[in-house]
């Protein structure tokens, strides 16, 4: 699903999730372990995907490439847990919930 | 010790006397036929910004937009002759809501050639005019030029589409000098959208009061800067570099100097990765209109100048950021303790997947902060309802909410008065 260079993120491929919506409630059904388990194999990556996808036009990414960049906004998503809260959801936020009706396509 | 300069009058709220000092009384926040007044001296008769137009950007393109507190919906479409119109979203013939999908409250977008009704097929075209009617000759005296669809008056400002039901004046003499100090800005060049949307029980003035100070920002949001940041942060307080008050509108202008940081170890990892956070994506985009700003913009013209709030009465917030992206917030209500709350965040076209990437952590890390900012809201409509207690001392860096209570006390008043 990924690019060959990247095949050691392939466990990790049910977090290419095509939208925000997905991604968070992923994030919100996730242990701790689990998202500390892919942070831990993505983020070092995170650079050098980057490079790889600034090869190829940001509105025509071919299919690996799409799944990559997806793969990377999970990353971001899962950073807050991993990097601030220690739990999946934001503290302080009781019942609040704010829903991504739209965001820009990849 | 205070780290910003205040105005000569000492405080920047003594500095508009009419606002006094005393503590402010909430019963503007829960009371229903507060709520029913309100909606007539306000929802009824001021702009209301209903989106932008890169929402319609070829004639027949078309959106509707709910608008409970003044107790319509409206269709906005683009017409042939390029003019951006609103009318009421009513069939002429019977009074059946004319575009909707599958949900009849639920807000739709779309192109069309004209409106059809989808209850006995009258037809109009994009300028409102009647063209059709089924079985014609049965009606009696029926001139189509008399059952056009009802307009409402619409103008756009900077982009930016307004509707009034019932307009006291023009669109930019309501919208004022504030305003005006923003013309140039190039909106139009930040098309990439995030949408984020919720039903919030709460007034709708509670989470503009939410967003329009700062005071909260080092305590409610101590949690998202690392410890030793937090911790400073909280020492400071915050104080804001500017604030202006043009009413009925009025403005903040906050510090920010995190984009980038000037010492990286200050911020997490994901942004020192992808350089950008709160504040925005660090690298500004290339475009016109961002150096030098409209005067309007940092009016202070301070080196530290992070983000500027605008709160256009009576529900429209426009939030310019330093490095080069705008957001927006509605709050719109329906009913007393309720109100639909949309925000949007507005970037150039990202070019490259870095620049995307950067993109993405700054909407993910805004609705980090809104939800934090979002949950103390329905606690605090609960304890004003209590009425135990009633008035509350808001402080020097609360004055545009101090402001936003006492224009809607004038607003109401001014109507009630004129009733009478
Ligand atoms: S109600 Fe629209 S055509 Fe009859
Ligand atoms: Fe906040």
């Amino acid at each position: 699903m990924l690019p060959s260079d990247f095949a050691e993120l392939e466990p990790y491929s049910d977090w290419i999730l095509g939208s925000e919506r997905e991604r968070y409630a992923k994030r919100l059904a996730s242990g701790m372990a689990d998202m500390q388990a892919f942070y831990d194999a993505a983020f070092p990556l995170l650079d050098r995907a980057t490079t790889h996808l600034d090869t190829f036009p940001l509105d025509d990414l071919p299919e690996p490439e799409r799944n990559l960049m997806l793969l990377m906004f999970s990353l971001v998503m899962v950073s807050f847990p991993i990097e601030v809260w220690k739990q999946p959801r934001v503290p302080d936020s009781g019942a609040a919930y704010l829903d991504v009706i739209a965001e820009p396509q990849v | 010790m205070p780290h910003f300069s205040k105005p000569e009058a000492g405080s920047w709220t003594e500095q508009y006397p009419e606002l006094g000092t005393s503590p402010v009384n909430y019963e503007d926040s829960i009371d229903p036929a507060y709520y029913e007044a309100e909606r007539e001296a306000i929802f009824k008769r001021t702009w209301l910004n209903v989106g932008r137009v890169e929402q319609v950007p070829k004639p027949g393109h078309y959106f509707t937009k709910e608008l409970a507190a003044a107790g319509t919906s409206l269709i906005i479409v683009r017409g042939r002759d390029q003019q951006v119109r609103a009318f009421h979203n009513v069939c002429r013939h019977r009074g059946n809501k004319l575009v909707w999908n599958d949900f009849p409250g639920e807000e739709v977008k779309g192109t069309c050639r004209q409106f059809t009704c989808k209850y006995h097929a009258w037809r109009y075209d994009l300028t409102g005019k009647l063209t059709f009617v089924q079985q014609e000759g049965e009606f009696f005296d029926l001139d189509k030029d008399d059952y056009g669809l009802k307009e409402v008056a619409c103008d756009i400002w900077e982009g930016f589409v307004f509707v009034n039901l019932d307009p006291q004046q023009g669109l930019r003499e309501y919208l004022g000098d504030m305003a005006k100090g923003l013309e140039g800005y190039p909106f139009h060049e930040m098309t990439d959208v995030f949408t984020y949307k919720a039903e919030v029980g709460s007034n709708w003035k509670l989470f503009i009061d939410a967003f329009a100070e700062f005071y909260h920002a080092p305590v409610l949001h101590q949690k998202q800067a690392t410890k030793e940041e937090a911790e400073k942060l909280l020492g400071y307080g915050f104080e804001a570099l500017h604030y202006e008050l043009h009413s009925p509108h009025s403005m903040i202008s906050s510090w920010g100097g995190m984009a980038p940081p000037k010492d990286p170890s200050m911020v997490k990892p994901i942004e020192r990765e992808l350089r950008s956070g709160l504040f925005g994506p660090w690298d500004r985009p290339d475009i016109a209109g961002l150096d030098p700003l409209p005067a309007g913009v940092n009016p202070a013209r301070h080196r530290s100048w992070g983000t500027d709030s605008f709160v256009l009465f009576p529900n429209f917030m426009l939030l310019l950021w330093a490095p080069g992206w705008y957001l927006t917030y509605h709050y719109w209500p329906t009913a007393v303790d309720k109100h639909l709350f949309e925000a949007n965040l507005y970037f150039v076209p990202a070019k490259t997947a870095r620049e995307r990437l950067a993109q993405e952590l700054t909407a993910v890390t805004f609705k980090e902060y809104a939800l934090q900012d979002g949950n103390t809201l329905e606690a605090t409509q609960t304890m004003l309802k209590g009425r135990y207690v009633t008035d509350f001392p808001l402080n020097d860096q609360e004055i545009l909410l101090r402001h936003l209570h006492k224009v809607v006390r004038d607003y109401v008043k001014e109507h009630a008065d004129a009733a009478e």
